[in-house]
C-alpha cells in the first residue's frame, strides 16, 4: 500500500507541471536550510584550531573536500539521469543531466582552484599530473564536452540520448577518481573520511568538514532544482514559440 | 606569501564561482518566466492551458 503510494508519487513527477509545482513549494525551504548551514559551517571553519603541521591553512579543506565530494556525486546523479534517459525514457531525465552538467564543471573548477592553492603552500607547487589531480581535470573536460554537446545539437531529446551515452562511458572516471590515490603513487593523500576502518581525521575538523560538506550538498539540490526549472521552461517557450510560428503560417 | 594569503584566495575563488552560479541560475529563471509571460500576453499559450472553447 505505501510501496504503491510512494512509486505513484514518483511517477507523478515525470509530470513536469506537478514538477514545477513542487519545486515553488520547497525551493524556500532549500535555500533557506542553505544559507543556515553555510553559516553554522563558517562560522565553525574559523574558529577551530589549526593543524599542528599544516597551520591555518587547514581551513581550505572546508572548501576544497566539499567540492571535490560534490563534482563526483554531481557526475554521479548525471548518470542516474542518463539511465533514466536510456532505459525509461523519463520526461524529467533529461532536463535532469543537462542542468547538472554547468553545476558539475563549477564544483570541479572550485575543487581543482582551491586545492592549487592548497597545494602550493603544503606540497611546495601549484600542480603536479598525478593520478588524482590528473583525473579530476579529465572529469572537468568531461563536464564543458557535455555542455558543448547540449549546446550544439537543435533537438533536445537527440541531445539528451546521445550526451546520456556520453555520460554512461565516462561514468568509468568516477571510480578512477576515488581509488587513484590507493592505485598509485600520489603526491595527494588518501582518502581520511569514508575509508574503511572510519575516518582517520581529528574531531576538531571533522565537525565543520561535516556541516559545509552538508551545505554544499543542499546547496547543490536547491540550484539543480531552479536549474531544472529553467530548462523545463526553456522548452516550453521553444514549443509556444513554434506553435506561434505555425498559427501565423496558417493565417498568412 | 603567507598562509592567510592561500586562506583568502581559497575562500575568495570559491565565493566568486558560487555566486556566479547562483546568480546566472536566478537570471536565467527571471529571463524565461519573462518570455513566458510575453507569450501569454500575446494570446499564445500551452495547448493544455487554453480554454476548452479554444480547442477547435
Amino acid at each position: 500500500m505505501t510501496d504503491s503510494l510512494a512509486i505513484s508519487k514518483f511517477s507523478d513527477l515525470a509530470n513536469p507541471t506537478r514538477f514545477l509545482a513542487l519545486a515553488a513549494r520547497i525551493l524556500p525551504f532549500m535555500a533557506a536550510a542553505t544559507a543556515i548551514l553555510f553559516a553554522i559551517g563558517l562560522y565553525l571553519s574559523f574558529t577551530t584550531e589549526g593543524d599542528y603541521q599544516q597551520g591555518l591553512t587547514v581551513r581550505i579543506m572546508y572548501v576544497h573536500v566539499p567540492s571535490a565530494w560534490l563534482s563526483m556525486m554531481c557526475y554521479t546523479v548525471m548518470a542516474v539521469s542518463a539511465i533514466g534517459t536510456l532505459v525509461w525514457r523519463h520526461p524529467l531525465a533529461d532536463v535532469s543531466h543537462k542542468a547538472a552538467a554547468p553545476l558539475g564543471a563549477a564544483f570541479t573548477l572550485i575543487a581543482l582552484a582551491t586545492g592549487s592553492l592548497w597545494g602550493r603552500p603544503m606540497w611546495g607547487t601549484w600542480w603536479v599530473w598525478d593520478a588524482r589531480l590528473t583525473s579530476v581535470f579529465v572529469l572537468f573536460l568531461m563536464y564543458l564536452g557535455l555542455i558543448a554537446l547540449n549546446r550544439a545539437m537543435d533537438d533536445p531529446s537527440r541531445a539528451a540520448r546521445v550526451s546520456a551515452v556520453l555520460i554512461l562511458v565516462g561514468f568509468v572516471n568516477i571510480p578512477i577518481i576515488k581509488f587513484s590515490v590507493d592505485w598509485w603513487n600520489t603526491l595527494h593523500q588518501p582518502a581520511s573520511v569514508i575509508r574503511m576502518g572510519g575516518p582517520t581525521i581529528d574531531r576538531e575538523f571533522l565537525w565543520p568538514l561535516l556541516v559545509m560538506a552538508i551545505a554544499f550538498t543542499l546547496l547543490f539540490f536547491t540550484l539543480h532544482v531552479m536549474a531544472m526549472r529553467n530548462e523545463i521552461w526553456r522548452r516550453r517557450v521553444a514549443a509556444q514559440r513554434r506553435m506561434a510560428a505555425r498559427l501565423a503560417g496558417r493565417e498568412a | 606569501m603567507t598562509h592567510t594569503f592561500y586562506i583568502a584566495m581559497s575562500y575568495a575563488v570559491t565565493a566568486i564561482v558560487i555566486l556566479c552560479l547562483i546568480a546566472w541560475t536566478w537570471l536565467d529563471g527571471r529571463a524565461r518566466r519573462q518570455e513566458l509571460a510575453e507569450l501569454e500576453a500575446s494570446g499564445i499559450r500551452r495547448r493544455s492551458a487554453q480554454p476548452t472553447g479554444d480547442a477547435g
